[in-house]
């Protein structure tokens, strides 16, 4: 069966304001050649340092930002040839949850507008029905009908979490992209909004991008793990194989600093104490080699290719 | 809702100040709108101006007119009906300008601040130059180019400055806006750009406006009255406050004090008034302090 969503070498540029003398424009290289697929139902965590680029990788997913190349292929159809008005019949198939719930909520509309927002801007269903289906969304997501009429700063961070979750599920998507769903929410809440994601996904039979730094949010939900580092990624597997059997030195080194995992790192996080460089002008070769632990002599001038390590479980690292 | 607008009115009123500022705007814009069941006389009927009562003290001096609270000018009109009538010139181009160049300065800023690019750069490339001239010298060459006087030529003169503050403010508060999280949660749900501009962006972009309301109108009227008082402003038959002060400067050293010091009290407690209020406004938008609540 063809996956719900395939990524094909997605790259993402964004120009950099330079000086008026500055000879060649400069881009920041905030993903380059990206690919994943994800199947229906199933969720891929999107895992990485601050700044390797996830959430632009989301964003371009959705085509809410544009992308320099590649192809992003929903449900057969390749999003980067759609021009503005196709693209708004496929906005309903997809959606996206953010990390802050205060500003995720238009603070001047009420609960029952946010939700409903999307179903107006499609034209479904008259006043009634709308607000029948915002009722029927706030209970899904753990909040109550009666709360429809308040607005978002009267709410807690895990109850705004949820509203907009309900605003997310309001077209009826197949494809939710989270982007550091838990990160913002006290450690009590975060259990909470996880669970509440995974009872949904059964329910709809949604299919999640999860971005999040945190490894052990994302061992509770994935299907899959793709590792970013400075915009490419470097590690791909089934989520039990990336945390039994982490080969990229980067994902090792992630992992250790996660004190629940008591799994064979060789590495400490502790040699990733250095800068990420720029990545304006990421390093030639292995873009981790300037912090890699392991590096060979020809690490700085060889990229090495993605390749498959055991069935379904891909690294990129001229050492294995 | 609720809950906002009553620490609205919560904070309103333990502010000494904010009260004083608005109570004054108040006040004088009522008197203002009532001039003529206020004013004892209408100063600009020349058929009841009695050359005989020119030039008389306020009521309570040596030679005062009971009928004269605040005396007479050089024509015989009552001061203050002039200055109530004046007031109501002062407020009509003040609310006329606000409406004018506001609505159109908050529309440029919107469109400049969201879509970016050309449309950015020129708008604000022409806000900087206009910025660069002084506001008055702009009114006093848009007046000299038209040379007819009269109260919409003022409005018109006093607007073609005036928008840019506003485009300014409102581009800048945009640009903040529209890095929400819920203006891309509305793309994402494939909102359109007059969906996005009016629903989302517009009503959460606009406090700040409110802020510099108070303040322009202060400074439209002292603008008004600077006009006038240097002859280009409104026409002399329909006086306003800064007219009055011209006109009274004439007789400042024949010891007529009050053709002077009224008008330019009520111009200076009404200025004072408006920025009271604006600086409390100020306050209470600004969402840093907010937030921390
Ligand atoms: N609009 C933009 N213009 C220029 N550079 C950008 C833009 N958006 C992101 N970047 C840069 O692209 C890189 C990737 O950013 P991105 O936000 O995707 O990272 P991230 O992995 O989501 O990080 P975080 O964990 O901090 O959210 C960063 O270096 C960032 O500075
Ligand atoms: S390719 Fe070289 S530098 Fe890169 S991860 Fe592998 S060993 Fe380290
Ligand atoms: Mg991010």
């Amino acid at each position: 069966m063809a996956p719900l969503l395939e990524v094909r070498d997605l790259t993402v540029h964004f120009p950099v304001r330079r000086s008026l003398l500055a000879r060649q424009r400069q881009y920041v290289h905030a993903v380059d050649n990206a690919s994943f697929t994800l199947a229906e139902g199933e969720t891929l965590g999107l895992v990485g340092e601050s700044g390797c680029g996830k959430t632009t990788t989301g964003l371009a997913v959705l085509r809410l930002i544009p992308f320099t190349s590649g192809q992003v292929i929903f449900q057969g159809q390749d999003l980067s040839s759609l021009n503005r008005a196709e693209l708004r019949h496929f906005r309903r198939e997809m959606q996206i949850i953010f990390q802050d719930p205060y500003s995720s909520l238009n603070p001047r509309m009420t609960v029952q507008r946010i939700i409903s927002d999307p179903l107006k801007i499609h034209g479904q269903g008259n006043y009634r029905e709308r607000a029948e289906r915002v009722a029927y969304l706030l209970e899904k997501v753990g909040l109550t009908p009666e709360q429809a009429s308040r607005y978002p700063h009267e709410f807690s961070g895990g109850q705004r979490q949820r509203i907009g979750i309900a605003r997310a599920l309001a077209l009826s998507p197949k494809l939710i992209v989270s982007d550091e769903p838990v990160s913002a929410l006290d450690v009590s809440i975060q259990a909470q909004i996880i669970n509440l994601l995974i009872d949904l996904q059964k329910e709809f039979s949604l299919s999640y991008i999860l971005i999040s730094h945190d490894l052990a949010v994302v061992e509770y939900i994935c299907d899959h793990v793709a590792v970013m580092y400075l915009g490419q990624i470097v590690e791909t597997a089934p989520y039990r194989d990336i945390y039994t059997d982490p080969r990229h030195p980067y994902t090792q080194a992630l992992l250790s600093a996660v004190p629940t995992f008591d799994i064979s790192a060789k590495y400490e996080m502790s040699v990733l104490a250095g800068d990420v460089p720029s990545p304006i002008q990421p390093p030639p070769g292995c873009r981790f080699h300037p912090r890699c632990p392991i590096r060979m002599d020809e690490c700085n001038r060889i990229e090495p290719a993605m390749k498959e390590v055991t069935p379904g479980h891909f690294a990129a690292c001229l050492a294995l | 809702m609720s809950r906002r607008k009553n620490r609205f009115l919560y904070d309103f009123l333990r502010d000494p100040a904010a009260i004083a500022g608005a109570v004054i705007m108040l006040v004088f814009t009522a008197a203002a709108v009532l001039a003529p069941l206020l004013a004892p006389q209408d100063p600009y009927d020349l058929e009841i101006l009695e050359l005989g009562d020119s030039l008389k003290p306020p009521a309570w001096e040596a030679d005062g007119d009971p009928q004269f609270l605040l005396g007479t000018d050089d024509q015989g009109r009552d001061i203050l009906s002039t200055i109530l009538y004046g007031l109501r010139t002062s407020l009509s181009v003040g609310f006329s300008v606000m409406l004018l160049a506001g609505s159109f300065g908050v529309l440029v800023g919107l469109l400049a601040g969201y879509y970016g690019g050309v449309l950015d750069a020129v708008t604000m490339r022409t806000a900087d130059t206009v910025f660069a001239f002084s506001t008055t010298l702009l009114a006093i060459l848009f007046l000299g180019l038209f040379k007819q006087s009269g109260v919409g030529i003022v409005i018109l003169a006093i607007c073609i400055a005036d928008w840019v503050r506003y485009a300014r403010t409102m581009r800048a508060s945009v640009l903040e806006v529209k890095e929400e999280a819920y203006i891309t949660a509305a793309k994402a749900t494939g909102a359109n750009d007059v969906h996005l501009l009016l629903v989302h962006l517009l009503p959460n972009a606009l406090p700040p406006i409110f802020v510099i309301m108070a303040v322009d109108l202060a400074a439209i009227i002292m603008l008004e009255a600077t006009l006038s008082f240097l002859g280009v402003g409104v026409p002399i038959t329909k006086p306003s406050l800064g007219m009055m002060i011209a006109s009274g400067k004439n007789y400042i050293y024949a010891g007529c004090w009050w053709l002077i010091v009224f008008p330019g009290a009520t111009l200076v407690l009404f200025v004072l008034g408006l920025n009271l209020f604006a600086d409390w406004l100020r306050e209470e938008l600004n969402p840093r302090i907010q937030r921390s609540r």
